[in-house]
């Protein structure tokens, strides 16, 4: 096939990405979206099998139908609940991908004796680098969020090895673009851009790890981005770019919900960043008051409007679909009842808002921060299901700590707030929450979905 | 020199297309966006067509059909998450 007839057709399939994301700016429009996205991938890949370079395509299906089937597997079995997990996987793929790709164009160009552009070998280490990082640094939040690796261990000088490794990953790369025939440092650069991946992600935990896998996201667009300049080929330019700038975008989101820079997050790995720490018991000492499944009732009993703050208590118990049987048992007693999403609830950004909607609750009732946070002086009972540092109040009064200056939801200006949650544990960031000592504050202890549940059976009584 | 310019100009205007794009998606859809997005960048795929389909040698073969693998796992697998994902989001009404 004619190249400029495949040009020709990679413009197309770039047209269809971005009317595939332009989909995606509305939940009517979104599932015809990725439609298109899936649309311009096809298009793409067949104009290429064309391709003159392409000697044989028999390789090529056997490798297609092997990752068609992994794919459609996993896709279809998996569960809402292990969403983040996957997601992590899926741009760990991608990532090593690009880098296989960038090696097997070296390696060719180099044998083939071809005269090698500056552009072709700094692309190639860029592609290189940013894919490895992005392969194993998705491998390991996939394995953190499954928690087969737990915790988030930190050792002295962690920061300093990382950014060593990554500056020595450079400059071995440095050495490839020197001398391109030399192709062992290819690898050499891969395997230490691996290792970089690998520990920069170690001491990352819990609620960091939307951060994360926002960051990863936006890295292996970038990677195929850098594949497009080893290739010269537009269309892996524009799809790597528009995702590169898609997950720069919720990374910054993230990062801006939790009051902290993407370089906090990486090096600060969630420690408190001073100021004083306030001693639990002193906070919550003869102030904590514990309530029941009919004391809740009771309350719903005169209450006209409910708002629902999920975190990622209600994530891990699974309770989401209880929530909305609860839901529903408050509107059928004319009461209003409006969920409230925190950007960084959760493992990963719009985590709360796949779960609610697996329940099937209607995506017009899941509020926003900024669109909520006015009505809770409004509301009569605030029920917060397992979430906990977004919304403690000491982030809007304190100007020191780990978590001041954070957006939260003032969850306690509602006249009541019953908090359900199992212990009075802090959450990731290791405070204690004020929250739980407020004069209108109940603490309901329990796991999310039995405490929801005996909940729903007491309404059902009263 | 001259086709990195050409090179640079696509992607610096693609990377503000997606800004402009994606600024506008609401939070309830950002983990379709990503799942989305990233089966997207799965269009390394092409990449990885060429390398397994050039033959030029054993070992950029192996390399290239390996990338098609990864890659058409991260294709195949994104947007059929993502179609699992948009189907839950439609109005019951």
């Amino acid at each position: 096939m004619n190249s400029n007839l495949i040009n020709f057709a990679y413009l197309v399939a770039s047209i269809f990405f971005v009317f595939g994301l332009k989909g995606l700016t509305h939940p009517r429009t979104a599932v015809r979206g990725n439609l298109y996205g899936a649309l311009g991938m096809l298009i793409a890949v067949v104009v290429t099998l064309l391709d003159q370079q392409v000697v044989s395509v028999e390789y090529v299906l056997y490798g297609v139908i092997v990752g068609s089937l992994i794919g459609v597997v996993l896709a279809m079995r998996i569960s809402m609940t292990a969403m983040p997990e996957m997601v992590a996987l899926f741009n760990g793929f991608g990532g090593v991908a690009s880098v296989l790709v960038a090696g097997a164009t070296l390696l060719e160009s180099v044998s083939k004796g071809q005269v090698l552009t500056a552009q072709f070998t700094v692309a190639t280490t860029a592609s290189g680098i940013i894919g490895a990082v992005t392969f194993w640094g998705s491998l390991l939040a996939f394995t953190k969020l499954l928690e087969w690796f737990r915790g988030a261990p930190k050792f002295p000088g962690q920061q300093m090895l990382n950014m060593v490794l990554l500056v020595g990953s450079m400059v071995v790369g440095g050495l490839l673009v020197n001398d391109p025939n030399n192709t062992d440092w290819f690898w050499v650069m891969v395997g230490i851009a691996s290792l970089t991946g690998i520990l920069m992600v170690v001491p990352i935990g819990g609620a960091d790890m939307p951060v994360v896998i926002a960051f990863l996201n936006s890295c292996s667009g970038l990677a195929a981005a850098a594949t497009g300049f080893v290739l010269n080929n537009n269309v892996l330019i524009i799809a790597g770019s528009l995702v590169g700038a898609s997950g720069l975008i919720l990374t910054q989101i993230m990062c801006k919900a939790m009051n902290r820079s993407l370089v906090n997050v990486f090096v600060g790995g969630g420690q408190a960043s001073g100021g004083v720490i306030a001693d639990a018991d002193e906070v919550y000492a003869g102030k904590v008051k514990s309530t029941s499944a009919e004391e809740v009732a009771m309350l719903f009993d005169t209450a006209r409007r409910v708002v629902i703050v999920p975190g990622y208590g209600m994530a891990v118990a699974q309770a989401q679909h209880a929530v909305r049987d609860l839901a529903d048992e408050l509107e059928k007693r004319n009461i209003e009842v409006e969920y409230a999403i925190h950007p960084v609830a959760g493992r990963m950004p719009g985590h709360m808002n796949v779960l609610l909607a697996e329940a099937e609750v209607p995506y017009d009732k899941l509020k926003e921060m900024s669109v909520i946070n006015s009505t809770f002086s409004q509301t009569d009972v605030c029920l917060v299901i397992g979430a906990n540092d977004v919304v403690n109040p000491v982030a809007r009064d304190d100007t020191s700590g780990p978590i001041a200056g954070m957006p939260i939801l003032d969850v306690d200006k509602s006249r009541t707030v019953v908090v359900i949650k199992r212990s009075l544990s802090p959450g990731f960031a290791g405070i204690p929450n004020p929250l739980f000592a407020a004069d209108n504050t109940l603490m309901y202890f329990g796991s999310a979905k039995e405490a929801v549940l005996d909940l729903i059976a007491a309404i059902k009584e009263g | 020199m001259e086709i990195f310019v050409t090179a640079l100009t696509v992607f610096v205007l693609a990377v503000f297309v997606g800004f402009e794009i994606i600024t506008k998606i609401p939070p309830t859809l950002h983990t379709p966006l990503m799942s989305g997005s990233n089966a997207i960048s799965g269009i390394t795929l092409i990449g990885a067509v060429l390398s397994a389909g050039s033959q030029h040698t054993a070992l950029t073969t192996g390399l290239g059909v390996a990338a098609v693998v990864f890659a058409t796992l991260n294709v195949v697998g994104g947007f059929l998450v993502t179609h699992r994902l948009l189907s839950m989001f439609k109005r019951r009404d």
